[in-house]
């Protein structure tokens, strides 16, 4: 084909791809109105998402944390800053590593299973079959799901901070000897909890966001054959990862100056 | 009219079967359930339907068949209201499909049981959960009342003792009686089969046909059975369609249609390979194609 006409096709295509999950989004949107009502739904989604993706988030965080405690002391200390070190570890994680290392973790344990989940659902016709006993599939399991995502990324995102910076402390006060009451102590004024923290939770509930609504959407889209949900957990992958990336990259820029 | 059809949805469900499908109360009802009137229905450009028209009679087993990819289950998603036809009306107990909302779609599939050729029953739930969850999703009844009408839904399909499987332990033809189960647990006034028979043993076809059987005979529910089964769709329908390129080709009594000398029947009645349904898929000479040397 032609290399401009493919261009072209590509470029049409990608929107089109786009404004189906955006109007999908919507229509999941709208029907997580009906959910106040089932929140026992949503709070089994929670556990399936959020509490089984525990495990890889603590053991990540903390090798993450341990790595920053190494890496930053050899450096901090180059500049006789090494007391420093306990505010290098926790601004590294709150407002960067913890969101976005949670995120593409999500993306590979929790993501993948969701796109693969639904993708199957639709394969052996079980969201046909809900809806032909009256029941919305957008409503009964794709909002859920979509709900979840959006409360389990903080909490992990959270927490994958917390035991990192437990990580760093093991590290530098434990091994190299940073004196515990600097490293506390240096984080503690040098942490803002509105421009740090705060800005880390909204960079997390972003990716939930986008991370869970591309999952789900590349579920619900999948050509429903085994092959078509390969692919389609593939492209959750690799789509949620390039967007928080990006996003991550553009929410920097306009959070922190 | 309307409102005599009002109370009988609130009588308790003995009565109220008697006087819904008394067809003198229903409102404009006919001894049609379902009617297709001149229906076209594309995929892309092709015609899958294509002027198709036939009426399923209340309270009757109707069997569609035809072969494989003509359309048949194309026919009880237009039911169901999945799809919209090009052209032409699909009629459900005097009702429009294509020109309902999605709410009042919602409330005629209350009404109507679709048994998914596979079962598609949900996998994370375990049998009992599988037949009592349109119950919950619909009607907020206590505990121990559900719980004793999915075990008479389970109890009619012979597997109340199964109630704590999981669908992955069950075989096919014991899924697709729970799927049944679970399709007649909203009491509906009709059940589409599609190839219920399909891939299962002679027991379980046996035990399928029976079951149909039954809940035609026992609950007055209407059926259509989609299959191309000829032997077990003959052998337990009232009436029966034949489908070809996206029309009725044949209709009658199984009798009738087992009898009938039309071409394109007895095709697929006796199971022949050549007919009016060619063996070859159309291709160029033979001779010339082989002669070329090359793929084109």
């Amino acid at each position: 084909m032609n290399p401009l006409r493919w261009l072209g096709k590509y470029v049409i295509d990608s929107i089109q791809g786009l404004g189906r999950a955006s109007l999908f989004l919507l229509e999941v949107v709208s029907g997580s109105r009906k959910l106040v009502r089932r929140f026992d739904l949503v709070v089994q989604q929670v556990f399936a998402v959020g509490v089984l993706t525990l495990l890889i988030i603590v053991v990540s965080g903390l090798f993450v944390g341990m790595v920053l405690g190494l890496q930053g002391y050899h450096t901090l200390a180059k500049f006789g800053a090494a007391d420093s070190l306990g505010l290098l570890v926790a601004l590294s994680l709150v407002r960067e590593l913890g969101p976005v290392v949670t995120a593409l973790l999500f993306a590979g344990r929790a993501g993948s299973a969701l796109t693969a989940e639904i993708g199957l659902m639709k394969a052996t016709e079980q969201l046909a079959g809900m809806e032909m006993m009256a029941v919305n599939p957008i409503e009964r399991v794709i909002a859920p799901r979509l709900v979840a995502g959006i409360i389990a990324m903080p909490l992990l995102a959270t927490m994958f901070s917390a035991i990192g910076v437990l990580g760093g402390q093991l590290i530098g006060v434990g091994l190299l000897g940073v004196d515990s009451g600097a490293f506390w102590s240096q984080m503690q004024s040098g942490v803002s909890f509105h421009e740090d923290v705060l800005n880390g939770v909204i960079k997390s509930i972003v990716f939930g966001v986008v991370v869970t609504w591309i999952a789900v959407f590349q579920g619900h889209e999948s050509v429903p054959t085994s092959e078509g949900v390969s692919r389609a957990t593939n492209r959750t992958v690799v789509y949620s990862s390039l967007a928080v990336l990006a996003l991550d990259f553009i929410m920097t820029a306009l959070m922190f100056k | 009219m309307g409102i005599l059809r009002w109370r009988a949805e609130k009588l308790p469900t003995v009565i109220r079967k008697d006087i819904l499908n008394d067809t003198r109360v229903v409102t404009g009802a006919s001894d049609a359930l379902v009617e297709f009137r001149d229906v076209q229905f594309f995929r892309g450009d092709r015609a899958i339907l294509d002027g198709l028209s036939l009426t399923i009679p209340r309270g009757k087993v109707t069997a569609i068949m035809g072969g494989s990819g003509c359309g048949k289950t194309t026919l009880l998603n237009l039911i169901g209201g999945r799809l919209r036809p090009s052209a032409g009306q699909v009629l459900v107990d005097g009702v429009s499909v294509p020109g309902l909302n999605t709410r009042d779609l919602f409330a005629l599939r209350k009404r109507m049981g679709m048994l998914f050729q596979n079962g598609a029953l949900l996998t994370d739930l375990d049998v009992f959960e599988n037949v009592a969850f349109p119950i919950r999703e619909h009607k907020r009844l206590p505990e121990p009342i559900l719980r004793n009408v999915v075990l008479m839904k389970l109890e009619a399909v012979g597997l109340r003792g199964a109630r704590d499987l999981m669908p992955a332990e069950l075989s096919g033809g014991m899924a697709r009686r729970v799927a049944l189960a679970r399709t007649i647990s909203l009491e509906p006034m009709m059940v589409m089969y599609d190839e219920p028979f399909t891939g299962l043993d002679p027991i379980s076809k046996g035990v399928i046909a029976k079951l149909i059987r039954e809940l035609n005979t026992g609950l007055g529910i209407t059926s259509i059975l989609v299959s191309h089964d000829v032997a077990d769709a003959c052998a337990i329908s009232d009436y029966a369609y034949l489908i070809g390129s996206g029309r009725v080709i044949g209709q009658g009594t199984p009798r009738q249609m087992q009898e009938s000398a039309v071409d394109e029947v007895r095709q697929f009645m006796d199971g022949l390979p050549d007919g009016p349904v060619p063996y070859r898929y159309p291709a160029p000479g033979y001779l010339d194609d082989l002669l070329q040397g090359r793929r084109t």
